[in-house]
């Protein structure tokens, strides 16, 4: 699975990777007409893309339309203008700037943990095998524990406050790229290697001159996995009880009904979310440049 | 003088897949090796650059046994295996680590422009043709200027006028030099071109069969007589080194020798 922004960014979310195959498969039954098939098929994706939009801008529409109409209250289901108008109030009065950044420092931490842990534990039960013997059944053992169970242990252990939200973002991270580590060392083409060994490179050349580009496409997807478990967590370890922070809009939204509020802190999270993606996904893409990847075909 | 002697490997799980072979090649020779699949050419090769040991028996190169891979004994797989993250210039240098910056990149431009590859140097290996990619490996492989370079079809991938052109092109970058050239190849015509010398082996386990010298002079003309005899002799030897019966060809062959001689 490879990464196919460039391509697919007609798509609902283009940040999901689409085996190649079955794009392939999309493009030919779409359009049989071979000559015309790419732009044939890009006006295909604007158009699904918009079919996509169709239904929830119609029932947001018509939502607005029942409350303005007296019809209900939406109290419950605050109807869009009421959530912009939340969200505007929140940000101007600095309330959702301050809770934003509380979040983007505990993920930014766990994240930077997490992916430390995974990518050290990753990197040598891949490259030794001893370690992968003694290391990996443990591992695989932990990683069956849904994460959310480790919280008690880690409140008592770590304290209610900052240390173990960030203990659960990192657990959360680690496992997505340990794992993505270990897999993108083994799977690294012997024939590539064997280079490396024709032309005498010792340990570390061959780890700094091979297995590390090698293993770089693999550490991108590893990565943005892990952010995106960490984004997840990072709710989690909020519920746990947080003054401030996302998560803590949430709880105080529902306990004091305001569900504008909660809307609103559910799409601060989508659209912060969404923003680290692309930005790890922009800072990597200049070192991979060389990847003959269908994501590229397009690009002088 | 690269010594192969007695060599044997057995690979984990059992498969002979060589026994006893002994070859010799002196100095600047061409020596073509063919023979029936599974018969361990790769095998003999990989032993020879020090990628795996034989079993038995032992590799020397002037005299020195070979027991990893060698600074003076190059190798062009049967695949380019370039590393797609590497330029093409930065794959002709990869093998010149160690050396200035400006001495690697002198050395890689005139290597790639010795294959004809000149404005290539700056592509990625995705944007370079079978052939061209197969010159950027041959390229690599010749920049560390090996006194041994070993060949496994290197050009079996590729269509005929690419490969003739390549084949004229390694005769060439062998003038320059003049490497000891270990070459494997399933295809005949290419063997007689190139060689001065070409080693048939048998398979199961694989060994050596018989060795025949090809002493035209260069360049070789591909439709003389003197090929086709050549060739003739060389195929009937395949023909016996599988133990099918090749009496027709040899028969051709009598007549053929008669014709030329
Ligand atoms: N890594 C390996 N492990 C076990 N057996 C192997 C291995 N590599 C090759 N063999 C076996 O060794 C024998 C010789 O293989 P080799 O690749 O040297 O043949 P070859 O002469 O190069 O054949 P071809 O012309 O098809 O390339 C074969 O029977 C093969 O099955
Ligand atoms: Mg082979």
């Amino acid at each position: 699975m490879r990464p196919i922004d460039g391509v697919a960014r007609g798509h609902a979310d283009a940040t999901w990777s689409i085996p190649m195959s079955l794009v392939r498969m999309l493009v030919e039954t779409e359009a049989p007409a071979a000559d015309l098939a790419q732009p044939v098929d890009a006006f295909a994706g604007v158009r699904r893309f918009a079919l996509g939009l169709l239904i929830p801008l119609a029932l947001a529409l018509a939502w607005e339309a029942a409350v303005r109409a007296g019809l209900t209250d939406g109290r419950l289901v605050p109807p869009p203008s009421r959530i912009y108008e939340t969200f505007v109030g929140l940000a101007a009065s600095g309330e959702l700037p301050r809770h934003a950044a509380a979040t983007i420092l505990r993920v930014a931490l766990g994240f930077g943990l997490g992916v430390a842990a995974g990518t050290l534990a990753g990197a040598v039960a891949g490259y030794w095998a001893l370690a992968r013997v003694l290391m990996d059944p443990t591992l695989q053992a932990l990683r069956a524990i849904p994460s959310i169970a480790w919280v008690p242990l880690f409140i008592l252990w770590l304290g209610i406050f900052e240390e173990s939200k960030i203990a659960l973002i990192a657990v959360g991270v680690f496992f997505p790229v340990y794992l993505g580590v270990m897999g993108a060392i083994l799977a690294v083409d012997r024939k590539l290697v064997e280079v490396g060994r024709v032309f005498r490179l010792g340990g570390p050349a061959m780890i700094r001159r091979i297995l590390l580009p090698a293993v770089l496409p693999a550490y991108v997807v590893a990565l943005r996995s892990g952010l995106g478990l960490g984004w997840m967590f990072v709710v989690a370890a909020e519920f746990m009880g947080a003054s401030e922070g996302l998560g803590y809009l949430l709880i105080d939204g529902q306990q004091l009904g305001k569900p504008a509020q909660i809307v609103a802190a559910i799409i601060a999270f989508a659209v912060i979310g969404k923003a680290t993606d692309w930005i790890l996904t922009a800072a990597t893409t200049p070192f991979l440049r060389w990847q003959d990847a269908f994501g590229q075909a397009e690009t002088p | 003088m690269l010594a192969i002697e007695s060599v044997s490997r057995t690979y984990p799980g059992g498969v002979h897949a060589l026994e006893r072979v002994s070859i010799a090649v002196a100095a600047g020779e061409i020596v073509a090796v063919v023979g029936g699949s599974g018969c361990g050419k790769s095998t003999l090769l990989r032993l020879v650059c020090g990628l795996d040991r034989p079993s038995a028996g032992r590799v020397l190169l002037d005299g020195g046994v070979v027991t990893g891979p060698h600074e003076k004994i190059g190798i062009v797989f049967q695949e380019p295996r370039l590393l797609p993250w590497l330029t093409v210039a930065g794959n002709v240098e990869f093998g010149l680590d160690g050396r200035p910056r400006a001495e690697r990149a002198g050395r890689a431009k005139v290597q790639l422009a010795r294959v004809g590859l000149a404005d290539k140097a700056s592509a990625w290996p995705r944007q370079l043709s079978g052939g061209q990619a197969q010159r950027a490996a041959i390229a690599r492989a010749l920049v560390t200027r090996p006194q041994v370079l070993l060949l496994d079809e290197p050009f079996s991938a590729l269509d005929a006028f690419t490969r003739i052109d390549l084949q004229d092109h390694l005769l060439d970058l062998w003038a320059d030099l003049t490497p000891t050239l270990l070459l494997v190849t399933h295809d005949v015509d290419e063997a007689i071109v190139l060689a001065d010398r070409i080693v048939v082996m048998k398979p199961r386990p694989g060994r050596v069969h018989e060795e025949i010298a090809i002493d035209l002079p260069r360049p070789r003309d591909r439709q003389s007589a003197a090929f086709d005899f050549a060739k003739r002799r060389v195929l009937c030897a395949l023909d016996r080194s599988l133990a099918r019966p090749g009496v027709d060809r040899e028969a051709a062959a009598e007549a053929g020798a008669a014709l030329w001689w």
